[in-house]
């Protein structure tokens, strides 16, 4: 078999990037918020390893703490999105009939819009927050998901073990969940690596519009939306921050293709 | 042909009933009252009252959206109550911003991605095809507005390019456009990034197919393959993906916007829901929900157009 | 006319290389029919291919020369083959079904090779594709000439082939299972003109079969290979009545029957 590079990079670098930011959930070096008018605009030292910024916070600390806090909004909007998704999708997929067709024909219908426009018109209704921000987002994430195990569900329930499990008279809820539900492993990683992506992605941008996050919770996207305004006198702190964000989406973008490679997904 | 059309057409606008109906039905479901909002918390119910009969409120709700839906398409979008004037004079000026921002960003996401698309396939797994890979796998990981900080911090304040103050079109054309450059490009790098991937996978996956192989057994150059042959089978799934884009596009507008703070549908709706005037968000989130449907149905309408083996249905 | 000197393809994109031809030889004369029969996988498909130059596979290595009126089109640039390609030799598929380029016109694919070695007016590429559909046996060839290949069936679509191949009225005529994928009938018929057009345009046919019977309905002459080899070559009647092979034996008892092969009407 060729070496998979795409596996092995990716998983290397989402492995680094997800104890990086796991990191900030735990310890940070300084006290993220903690102001330092003799540090204002330091330029990275030993002891502040990538500066600080206009008000002589240490930019290290806050990079992890901007990266724990994406990181914790992604995993649960993946979380919500995945788990809810799995089960109308399974459903769906299996049972099929009049309610699968409705639910089918609206998850489209949102699918169809970009994911940002609609969690701001939800952010909208609701306020700004971090929970908030969860709910909104994990709620849209479900119909990719519901979409793609639906897909998958449809094709594996004509296949024979599900038959012969049926002809046993295995019940039904318990052929999706215990008899079909692992072989759509597969699909399932490969769909999780996207929505991953899709929620950091959807978490800096909201944030960065000052709709996602509040100030008193930063993540990687809010701090951005600071950083550049001072673009000029400190460029290191956006680019620090876009660093992080950036290597994060490419990591999994990466083990996701890595994935599909190895497993003859489709995306 | 014709009635099937005719069919697509009778969805489409049934389509955006329900979502007209969706957006005035969520944001008639805030709590509060507008006419706490205009009047104060001091008002006396005769005024509240007599507001609230001037405003259409005291209306059964299905009333209400019908005259909302007829007010919309005569062009009455509503009154905004923070900036005290009515929405559509609002947005009017804005809507040009987004529209070139999109238009712009469009253009470039076809300039850049076709040829790029076409070269990488065309030298496969060569040394231009394995950069161009590498060179969108990074691309594609970039945020829309990091990458608007990017072009900004690159162009603007190192190279000094450009100045990033929003220049508008009053200015001269030329000028509005040469400024509109830098933002599009922060929209339209990371798509663009996709539809080289989309477009390169779609020539290799049309190149294995039989017909190729009869259109080289009648003396075609790889060249002309290509062309006369492989790209037009290719460009159905990339023009599918490009129309349907455009609602990606419009979206990643209002987050680049706010990055070069260019006064445009995106800025207003950020503002807007920051100040809390539904009127106009509720205005904006229609129009580019109609966007949206609008693209899907091109998107539907191009690919039937294109391949010739889907019959009207 | 075509003299084919141990021609070999041997592939090296695998493990091991892989030797899909070994030491071919055949000639032909001017307007001959000769057919090569063998099972899946024996290694005809290849030859044919290998003749045509139409393998693609950057890791495929033909040795050996296939003379064409004294030139050996193997030591050819690809420029230069190109001349040949589509007016001299032609080539029809097995799977009419996705031979023909689904968003072109049909016509427009008939006169294709005219256009190529540009000889002709519109008008007149017109006029003798339509002429050339006709000598293929499609009915009403103004009424096809606007059509989509899937607005065709089977037979319809292996005629506007035959017709693709033919219009530049090539020396050679390379049939590649022309029809295996097709009705019992439809079959027939499709034999019946591609003997038509040997005999009234003098175009001679490398016609390559799993099927003995269909070979023998149309060849004089028969080349039996098997892995990559030849194992029996001689006049069709006799190789039939008489064959020195057991795998020639086995090939015509056990007649095969047309299993209706993969690749219906639907291209995904």
């Amino acid at each position: 078999m060729r070496k998979n590079w795409y596996l092995r990079i990716g998983g290397a670098l989402s492995l680094l990037m997800l104890i990086f930011c796991a990191v900030g959930l735990f310890w940070t070096p300084h006290d993220p918020s903690a102001i330092s008018a003799a540090d204002r605009y330091a330029l990275p030292s030993p002891a502040h390893l990538f500066g600080c910024d206009a008000l002589g916070r240490d930019i290290f600390s806050r990079v992890l703490q901007g990266a724990a806090a994406t990181l914790t909004i992604a995993l649960a909007v993946l979380a919500i999105g995945a788990v809810c998704g799995l089960v109308i999708g399974g459903l769906c997929g299996y049972f099929g009939g009049a309610a699968d067709a409705i639910v089918m024909r609206l998850c489209d219908a949102i699918a169809a819009f970009p994911s940002v426009l609609l969690a701001l018109v939800v952010m909208a209704l609701t306020g700004a927050g971090r929970y908030h921000l969860i709910f909104a987002l994990g709620v849209l994430f479900i119909p990719s998901f519901a979409r793609l195990v639906r897909g998958e569900f449809l094709r594996q329930r004509d296949l024979d073990y599900v038959k012969s499990a049926r002809l046993m008279g295995v019940s039904p809820l318990r052929i999706v969940f215990v008899h079909i539900l692992p072989n759509t492993f597969p699909v399932l990683l490969s769909g999780l690596t996207i929505g991953f992506n899709n929620a950091v992605l959807a978490e800096a941008s909201m944030s960065f519009l000052g709709i996602g996050v509040t100030p008193q919770d930063p993540s990687l996207g809010y701090m951005l939306s600071e950083a550049q305004g001072y673009l000029l006198k400190t460029p290191w702190y956006a680019g620090f921050l876009a660093l992080t964000t950036i290597l994060l989406i490419l990591g999994v973008g990466l083990l996701g293709e890595g994935i599909r490679s190895e497993t003859g997904v489709e995306a | 042909m014709a009635k099937a059309a005719v069919k697509r057409v009778a969805l489409l606008l049934a389509t955006l009933l329900l979502v007209t109906l969706l957006a005035y039905a969520a944001f008639s479901v805030i709590p509060g009252d507008p006419t706490h909002t205009i009047l104060g918390l001091d008002a006396t119910e005769e005024q509240i009252a007599a507001l609230r009969k001037e405003l259409g409120l005291d209306l059964p709700v299905w009333q209400r959206y019908v005259n909302w839906l007829t007010d919309f398409l005569h062009g009455d979008l509503g009154k905004s109550y923070k900036f005290n004037m009515p929405v559509a004079d609002l947005l009017a000026p804005r809507v040009q911003a987004t529209l070139t921002l999109t238009a712009v960003s469009f253009a470039l996401i076809v300039v850049i991605s076709i040829p790029l698309g076409i070269v990488a396939a065309r030298f496969r797994g060569g040394f231009v095809d394995r950069a161009i890979t590498v060179l969108t796998q990074v691309t594609m990981s970039i945020p829309n507005f990091i990458m608007g900080i990017g072009v900004m911090f690159l162009f603007a304040l190192v190279l000094h390019i450009f100045q990033p103050t929003y220049v508008s079109p009053e200015a001269g054309l030329a000028a509005h456009l040469w400024f509109m450059f830098f933002p599009a490009l922060a929209v339209a790098l990371p798509k663009s990034a996709m539809a080289v991937r989309l477009l390169r996978g779609a020539i290799l996956g049309e190149l294995d197919k039989d017909y190729v192989r009869t259109a080289y057994s009648k003396g075609n150059a790889t060249g002309a393959v290509l062309r006369r042959h492989v790209l037009r089978n290719a460009m159905i799934p990339v023009v599918t993906f490009l129309a349907m884009t455009i609602a990606d596009i419009v979206a990643a507008s209002i987050v680049v916007e706010q990055v070069f703070t260019i006064p445009g549908l995106g800025q207003m709706l950020i503002t807007c829901i920051g100040k809390r005037d539904y009127a106009v968000v509720q205005a904006i989130v229609v129009i580019l929900a109609v966007v949206v449907v609008g693209c899907n149905f091109l998107a539907d309408a191009l690919y039937r157009v294109m391949d010739p083996r889907i019959d009207g249905r | 006319m075509l003299d084919i000197r141990d021609l070999s393809v041997v592939f090296t994109d695998r493990k091991e290389p892989f030797t899909a031809v070994e030491k071919f030889n055949l000639q032909m004369d001017a307007g001959e029919v000769v057919g090569v029969v063998g099972e899946s996988g024996s290694g005809k498909s290849m030859t044919a291919h290998a003749l045509m130059g139409i393998i693609r596979n950057p890791r495929a290595h033909i040795t050996g020369q296939a003379l064409f009126e004294g030139v050996d089109l193997l030591s050819l640039s690809p420029r230069q083959l190109r001349e040949y390609q589509g007016d001299e030799l032609s080539i029809i598929f097995q799977e009419p079904m996705t031979s023909l380029n689904p968003t072109m016109r049909v016509g427009r694919q008939v006169e294709e090779a005219l256009r190529i070695h540009g000889r002709l007016s519109p008008a007149e590429r017109k006029a003798r594709a339509l002429e050339t559909m006709a000598l293929a046996g499609l009915p009403d060839p103004e009424a096809v000439w606007n059509a989509w290949p899937h607005e065709l069936s089977g037979g319809m679509r292996q005629r506007a082939m035959i017709a693709a191949a033919l219009v530049l009225r090539p020396q050679l005529l390379i049939a590649d299972e022309p029809t295996t994928a097709l009705d019992v009938t439809i079959q027939m018929q499709i034999l019946e003109t591609l003997k038509d057009i040997n005999r009234k345009e003098g175009v001679a046919i490398l016609f390559i079969s799993h099927d003995l019977a269909v070979v023998r309905a149309l060849c004089s002459r028969v080349v039996v290979m098997k892995e990559g080899r030849i194992v029996e070559s001689g006049p069709v009647d006799e190789v039939f009545r008489h064959p020195r092979e057991d795998y020639t034996k086995l090939l015509i008892s056990s007649r095969p029957t047309r299993t209706k092969l993969k690749g219906g009407a639907s291209r995904d």
